[in-house]
């Protein structure tokens, strides 16, 4: 297979790789890049664990090329932390118990992330619809909508 | 003055809402799962599946795919003539096929290559030559006369039957007033827990020894399994356990996939990373097995239960691993949840040619309770009695034994029927509900770890080490698996309680076989009691350590020092004492690290009777749970939606009330799952959709609302009281929600999941059953 160059700005930082035409998202983050918090959760779109924001919008990096997002914005669950804190995504996560085991996490973080940037204050309905599209096998999704909530109302506070 | 003051509001509190330890690692993506590890140069490992479901092997070909470019290294069943299986007395299993396969996907070979691809070809090139056998993926046939035994020690494909009588049953039956039997059958359920089955194996041929990395809720029966196949002194290996996505019971025994990384690893002699796709993990699986009970209880008009006759026959897959005791705990917790004076059990396992069942959340329980709770409120209803009610009037009267053994000591089962009964509105709304809504009730409880180890090598059920050293830090080792429940953070939590220290202190280093002490492991809800008793002992070791070295220090007694965690001092003294750090000063003096250790045994007043099959239902404590599940049945479509689910859970004491709410909020909503949408089906051995669309997962969209309330009955025996928070509520989900449905449309289905078409089949049968029918089914 050939490689080709491959630019993007990954989370805030421009890089370019050359990245073979057939490599996924998800492969390009974990194996490229080194960014290994993004998860393989099943054979291809169904849980939402590698979900990442390509230009604000969460997007499956596992039914992605890489080469798709050329010259895009890419963030990661690690690009989430801004100068060594938690965002309140996060925060959220970690102190409501949104995570347990933590495999579907990154994704339902970055889902999350997507949903309040176009949903700062969102309703129950509108988080379970955002994040309809993420599996979790731990929580029975209770703590996550607390989680999410909790993240939106420091927003609110900002 | 700061240094010298006590902790105040410590992070590691006992009783509080407590994030993870290992929390913000989850969410900031550094958390390492067997995946993400640095695998450097590691080849990449992958498994040839057998595509029959019964046949026996002639010929394995894999010369041409050894010839291909870029394979290293390729076994077979011919590279490892051990059989492995979790129980010592069922070992039947080997990493990949010899002579005969038994369901489709079985590994028979696997391919280590340098790239992907090369692994691909070399799994095209591997030829498979067979003699076909007649498979069976239901018990009946797998049993019908003349059929061929998938094991030839065991006849008629029947693994294990058991049958227990306790008490009088036909006397029971004698007594009773009424007198009703029902057949009941559940679905096979797999774990689906989100990080699918990945192993790093690292074998040094210059030393011939092997580091594994894997995701086990059971390194140390992976260490041993993978010793006795490889045929290596265990010593040579070291187990590593890094951070794992979830298990829900499906990594509770060792793995095919984990010993095939090893012999590849061996025999490529170098690094192998074996990653299975979903579908392989599904394959995998050790998950619920399909279960058909009939279930008689007997009953007095008043709605005390006088006896109980259960039948239960489990489609257990084609290996041993878990199912000789997933069968004793369907008859054996029958019991410790009510007083019945006599219990009949008959359980058949019966091998099947279809992937390995095995351990599931509420392992054994569940399908069986489904089917009782379902009984016990369709006979309180034929006597005009609350489905509240005639659970109370057969509750034990604790502490007590059972007719079949098992101690009960403490039992919250009352406080949660009254939580339930009050936070759910229930008087405003059993049978009173608009048509097509209903509400269900229905209890479960669990074992707080099993009393018999799996292995009787005549050591401790838990140790736990705590070091302390010159930068005193405190740090607590453990095989305990963190699989996402919070082991270590109670454990954690446990240390920081006695000692009365933060987490800053307190750290947990977990599940290296090198440094940590052995552990059996994360399964039957053990570790909070079991392994938080020892971390508990080591505590109080430690405590005697530093108090004796400050009472040294401050020339006093040491039952005089009062121990405030960054202070100690004279109890009733004037001086202020010595920081923390002083007093391991003092306490290294002479010493230098100081490591103590905490053990812990359950008694054998608690390890249960002397009968055969005793050795499965006994624990030191049980935990209880009530559900109660409003539902909406959609007459025209059979679409079940769960509005809204309260669940009281006796957890003993909540040493950390986050996790405990969290921990039954998914087990409550795994139930759900079961109850309402997942199966897994088979087409002549191989699985429907393999996949987490259709094996329907609920997603968030479909998720109710769960409140939970923690009940606290303080079990004697229990770290501070605890007992499991993890496992006892699930089972009562199923038969809540079962009869809620009833409530909402007078009828009972008898089958999970209760889909649809089932409710629609019901509604259909029951019309034609009021216009006085025949021809129902």
């Amino acid at each position: 297979m050939t490689k080709s160059i491959l630019s993007l700005v990954l989370n805030g930082r421009p890089r370019q790789d050359a990245v073979a035409d057939n490599v996924l998202l998800i492969d390009y983050l974990r194996e490229v890049a080194g960014l290994t918090g993004t998860k393989m959760g099943c054979d291809g779109g169904e849980c939402g664990a590698c979900t990442v924001l390509v230009d604000d919008r969460p997007r499956l990096s596992c039914i992605t090329l890489a080469h798709q997002v050329a010259g895009r914005r890419v963030e990661t669950v690690e690009g989430a932390v801004e100068g060594g804190r938690m965002s309140r995504i996060q925060r959220g996560f970690h102190e409501k118990l949104g995570s347990q085991c933590g495999y579907c996490t990154p994704g339902m973080i970055m889902a999350s992330e997507g949903l309040l940037r176009k949903t700062p204050d969102p309703t129950d309905a509108e988080i379970r619809a955002g994040l309809s599209g993420n599996i979790c096998r731990c929580t029975g999704y209770v703590k996550i909508i607390e989680a999410v909530r909790d993240a939106a109302a420091q927003g609110a506070r900002k | 003055m700061s240094e010298l003051s006590p902790v105040k509001g410590r992070s590691s509190a006992i009783g509080a809402h407590v994030p993870l330890t290992d929390g913000i690692e989850k969410v900031t993506g550094r958390a390492e799962y067997t995946a993400d590890l640095d695998h450097g140069d590691a080849l990449v490992g992958r498994i040839y599946r057998s595509p029959y479901s019964h046949a026996r092997i002639i010929k394995v070909d894999i010369d041409k795919a050894l010839a291909l470019p870029g394979v290293i290294a390729i076994v077979t069943g011919e590279d490892c003539d051990v059989p492995f299986g979790v129980l010592p007395i069922a070992q039947n299993e080997y990493p990949m096929a010899r002579d005969r396969v038994r369901y489709r996907g079985e590994p028979v070979a696997a391919v280590a290559a340098v790239t992907e691809a090369a692994a691909e070809a070399a799994l095209a090139a591997i030829e498979m030559e067979v003699e076909e056998l007649p498979a069976y993926y239901d018990p009946a046939k797998a049993q019908a006369p003349g059929a061929v035994d998938l094991h030839e020690d065991r006849p008629g494909n029947l693994e294990r039957d058991v049958h227990h009588e306790f008490g009088d049953t036909e006397a029971g039956f004698a007594a009773a007033d009424i007198v009703r039997e029902d057949v009941y059958s559940c679905g096979e359920v797999t774990h689906m827990q989100m990080e699918p089955d990945a192993s790093l194996a690292d074998y040094d041929a210059e030393r011939d020894r092997l580091t594994l990395h894997s995701c086990t809720q059971v390194p140390y029966y992976v260490h041993l399994r993978a010793a006795q196949c490889l045929g290596m002194d265990t010593s040579k290996i070291r187990v590593i356990k890094p951070h794992v996505g979830g298990g829900f019971g499906h990594r509770s025994e060792t793995l095919n996939f984990e010993i095939v990384a090893c012999l590849l690893a061996r025999a490529a002699k170098g690094k192998v990373r074996l990653k299975l796709s979903r579908e392989e993990t599904i394959i995998t699986h050790r998950g619920r097995p399909a279960t058909q009970i009939r279930l008689k209880l007997g009953m007095t008009r008043d709605g005390r239960m006088t006896a109980c006759s259960c039948e239960t026959l489990q489609a257990g897959g084609a290996y041993g691993g878990y199912g000789i005791v997933t069968i004793l705990y369907s008859g054996a917790l029958l019991n410790a949840i009510y007083d019945i004076p006599a219990v009949k059990f008959d359980g058949y396992r019966v091998y099947t040619n279809t992937p390995p069942c095995g351990a599931m959340r509420g392992h054994g329980t569940v399908n069986v309770r489904y089917a009782f709770e379902s009984l016990l409120d369709q006979m309180a209803e034929e006597l005009g009695l609350d489905a509240f009610e005639v659970r109370r009037r057969n509750l034990l009267q604790a502490p007590m034994k059972t007719i079949n053994d098992l101690m009960v000591e403490s039992y919250g089962l009352p406080e949660c029927l009254d939580w339930v009964e009050e936070a759910s509105g229930w008087a405003g709304k059993r049978g009173k509900l608009p048509a097509g809504k209903g509400i269900g009730l229905a209890c479960s409880h669990y074992v707080s770890g099993a009393a018999k180890p799996v292995h009787w090598t005549g050591e401790p059920h838990a140790v736990v080490n705590v070091k302390l050293d010159f930068d005193g830090g405190v740090t607590v080792l453990t095989g305990a698996a963190d699989i996402g429940q919070g082991s270590d953070t109670v454990l954690a939590q446990l240390v920081g309680e006695v000692l009365g220290l933060d987490f800053e202190r307190v750290n947990v280093i977990a599940n290296d076989s090198r440094i940590t002490p052995k552990d059996n492991g994360s399964y039957s809800s053990r570790v909070t009691f079991m392994v938080g008793n020892a971390a508990l002992e080591a505590a109080e070791k430690l405590k005697r350590i530093l108090c004796a070295a400050a009472a040294r220090k401050l020339e006093a007694k040491p039952e005089d020092i009062e121990c405030l965690g960054e202070v100690y001092r004279v109890r009733g003294g004037q001086d202020p004492g010595l920081p923390f750090k002083q007093v391991v000063d003092e306490a290294l003096a002479d010493e230098g690290t100081i490591t103590v250790k905490g053990t812990f045994t359950v008694p054998r007043s608690h390890q249960g009777g002397r009968y055969r099959g005793a050795g499965v239902g006994p624990s030191m404590a049980y935990s209880y749970a009530a559900v109660a599940a409003e539902v909406d049945v959609d007459e025209d479509t059979g679409l079940v939606t769960v509005e809204r689910v309260w669940v009281a859970h006796d957890c003993g004491y909540a040493l950390n009330r986050l996790a405990c709410e969290g921990q039954v909020q998914g087990a409550v909503w795994m139930g759900l799952g079961q109850a309402l949408s997942e199966e897994i089906r088979y087409f002549n051995g191989l699985p429907y959709g393999p996949n987490m669309l259709d094996y329907r997962v609920p997603t968030i969209v479909e998720s109710p609302h769960i409140e939970v309330k923690l009940i606290e009955s303080i079990d004697p025996n229990g770290p501070f009281g605890a007992k499991e928070a993890s496992e006892g509520a699930l089972a009562a989900v199923i038969p809540a929600v079962a009869n809620a449905i009833a409530d909402a449309i007078g009828l009972r289905i008898k089958e999970t999941p209760l889909t649809p078409d089932r409710v629609i089949a019901a509604t259909t049968r029951g019309v034609r059953q009021a216009a006085g029918r025949k021809d129902v089914a």
